[in-house]
């Protein structure tokens, strides 16, 4: 039962809960389960760039190139769909892969290879891979009537009560989860954030772990790429701009320790989420949108100060009190 | 009779010799610029004038100004995210302080108090609490930019006195701005607090290992709070300089500077994992960063590419080093 009370994930989602009731108390249908279902799917892109960010962010690195990355390649799919409608939804799908492993494959070479502090080479590449796209496309916009009503509507259409986008983001939590506790690649992830000397001696090759590690949220980013652009209908320079911000706020509520190692799938989904509803409620409770900065500023803050406060038991207990003098 | 010995001469670093001189950052910061000097007066004829150069440093002053705060505070270990966000709120305070009918000192004091504020606020949450810098100030960027928002909406504050123009827009002698001449007395100061003060030692000393400081008796928590003061303070005067260039305030505004600004400061050779780094360096940067982009404006390049430029600048000048050492050691992977 103590175990279970100091599981950060359990608070967090009762913290979800209790926002979902104050928010009812306001506007009663918010709780009503298609709006929730509604919820979830607008969060859906978050959701899955998050779980991106978070095997990132586990190995002691980061990646603020996401949201360039998710601009370039859907200002690449939105055109080739622009040029080519013929072209299938799920051959555009794994160019969007394609594309965004090849951009994270970079960012993974100048980390490996060179040994480059990540955050160097994303913040060079986040400006890089933005300004690419204003080459690609002329600084053009690509909007709703070039796009065929397929790759529109491929990920509206229902499935089983749900919309595609949802299910998409249930098989990558899905993916994620089997990858982060089932296998050595995600034990790898969780050793190389825990003590990456350690795993030198364990035998795991730590700069090939994460340029692996990019090459998953290069991917990732490609993917809502293509999500994005087909859910707003329109493909510009200026798509998610500043986003990567928000992608690693969601990972911070969900527990996620940006020195690495602690984290899990469970938490960066409920961080998203956390955003996601309270984007979503704002609205509806008559609070003007432009409160929500502050708003999920405030949560940083105040889910930074939870989560350090649990993670100051672990580790060497005379480098704490050194410190404590 | 026993011999008094003398006292021992410890340098500070090693005498080098001339051949580390020229193949120091500094110096490939000083070619680089030149050569993007020669590349822009060919390729544009209104690029050797003293007034379009004079136009040029407006382009980096501002910025500039919040990485020698910054510079300080990477070498330290800590980062600032919330910079671009803290200029936005003074302003912010400052177009309020107007609208109750401040004067020109008034607002001065205000975009630096604010500032300043900010600043302490940042540093309270890192030392008091124990947090790391870089998601306390994702945290304080959304919340500072937030209640920007929150005062102003869509809407923006006009309307500034004469007087307060001078800031961003007066030149104190023929071409050189005031903002021209602020940057370099700051980056004087900031050179002389880093290299020349026991300050600047301890700074360079947490960067490298904190533990150690804190046993050697250096008041880490209190260093690192007066950094993160700095910070937010030459961010409140970047903030009066930029609102006084614009003449209004909108909560969008110097959005994405906290990203030059730490651009500026990595490409000057700072090491982001601390511990290294100069002000000369950072004000080389500053100038190259400037260089590029009004060279490239000239030509009629749009913003957005330029940045492709600034982002390769950066990943090239710091891979560059690496790569040559490694040909070097033929042991390139």
């Amino acid at each position: 039962m103590k175990s279970f009370l100091k599981n950060r994930e359990i608070w967090l989602l009762a913290g979800i809960v209790v926002l979902i009731g104050l928010i009812s108390t306001r506007f009663p249908g918010f709780a009503d389960p298609a709006n929730l279902r509604q919820v979830f799917n607008d969060t859906s892109i978050l959701m899955i760039l998050a779980l991106g960010q978070m095997a990132v962010i586990l190995t002691r690195s980061i990646d603020l190139s996401m949201a360039s990355n998710l601009c370039f390649t859907g200002m690449v799919v939105a055109m080739l769909n622009a040029a080519h409608p013929a072209i299938p939804i799920p051959v555009l799908i794994v160019v969007a892969l394609a594309v965004g492993l090849a951009l994270g494959a970079i960012n993974g070479l100048l980390v490996w290879r060179l040994n480059i502090p990540s955050i160097v080479v994303t913040l060079g590449t986040l400006t890089i891979y933005r300004g690419a796209t204003f080459v690609i496309s002329g600084g053009a916009w690509v909007n709703a009537d070039q796009m065929s009503p397929d790759f529109i509507n491929f990920q509206r259409a229902a499935f089983l009560g749900l919309p595609v986008l949802s299910w998409i983001a249930i098989a990558v939590i899905a993916l994620f989860f089997l990858v982060m506790t089932r296998t050595a690649i995600g034990r790898s992830i969780y050793a190389i954030g825990v003590n990456p000397t350690a795993s030198i001696y364990a035998g795991i090759d730590v700069g090939r772990t994460k340029f692996i590690v990019f090459c998953i949220s290069g991917m990732i980013g490609g993917l809502a790429g293509y999500l994005w652009i087909s859910r707003y209908v329109i493909a510009s320079v200026e798509v998610a701009n500043g986003y990567e911000l928000n992608i690693i706020a969601a990972c911070v509520i969900g527990g996620i320790s940006i020195a690495g190692g602690i984290g899990s799938v469970g938490g960066a989904v409920l961080g998203a989420l956390f955003l996601g509803i309270i984007s979503n409620a704002l609205p509806v409770i008559n609070i003007s949108p432009f409160w929500q900065m502050a708003i999920s500023g405030s949560a940083i803050i105040l889910a930074v100060v939870l989560n350090a406060r649990g993670e100051r038991r672990q580790g060497r207990i005379i480098l704490r009190k050194a410190e404590a003098v | 009779m026993t011999d008094t010995p003398a006292p021992r001469h410890i340098p500070d670093r090693l005498d080098k010799p001339l051949s580390s001189a020229i193949f120091s950052w500094e110096a490939l910061l000083v070619i680089i610029a030149i050569l993007i000097f020669a590349v822009n007066s060919f390729a544009s004829p209104y690029f050797l004038d003293p007034w379009s150069l004079s136009d040029l440093t407006f382009n980096f002053t501002e910025k500039g100004l919040i990485a020698l705060a910054m510079a300080l505070l990477i070498i330290s270990g800590e980062i600032d995210l919330s910079v671009a966000a803290i200029v936005a709120l003074a302003s912010t305070m400052m177009g309020m302080a107007l609208q109750a009918g401040a004067g020109t000192p008034v607002l001065v004091a205000i975009g630096i108090i604010v500032g300043l504020g900010c600043g302490a606020f940042n540093g309270l949450l890192v030392t008091r609490l124990g947090l790391p810098s870089i998601v306390v100030t994702i945290g304080t960027m959304s919340l500072f930019r937030g209640i920007a928002f929150i005062i102003l909406g869509d809407q923006a504050y006009k309307g500034y006195p004469e007087s307060f123009a001078f800031f961003g827009q007066g030149y104190v002698w023929w071409v050189f701005s005031f903002e021209l001449a602020l940057f370099l007395v700051a980056a004087l100061i900031y050179w002389f607090i880093l290299h020349r003060t026991s300050f600047g030692r301890r700074v360079f000393a947490i960067g490298n290992n904190p533990v150690a400081c804190q046993f050697s008796g250096v008041r880490v928590d209190r260093i690192k709070f007066t950094l993160f003061c700095l910070t937010g303070l030459m961010s409140g005067i970047a903030s009066v300089l930029i609102t006084s260039r614009l003449g209004s305030t909108r909560p969008s505004i110097a959005q994405g500077y906290e990203l030059e600004a730490i651009t500026m400061v990595v490409l000057g050779g700072v090491s982001i994992l601390g511990g290294a780094g100069s002000i000369l360096g950072v004000v080389l940067a500053a100038f190259i960063m400037g260089l590029v982009t009004f060279g490239l404006g000239l030509l009629n390049v749009p913003g957005i590419v330029m940045s492709i430029f600034i982002g390769l600048l950066l990943i090239i000048v710091i891979a560059l080093p690496i790569v040559w050492r490694r040909l070097r050691e033929g042991r390139f992977a």
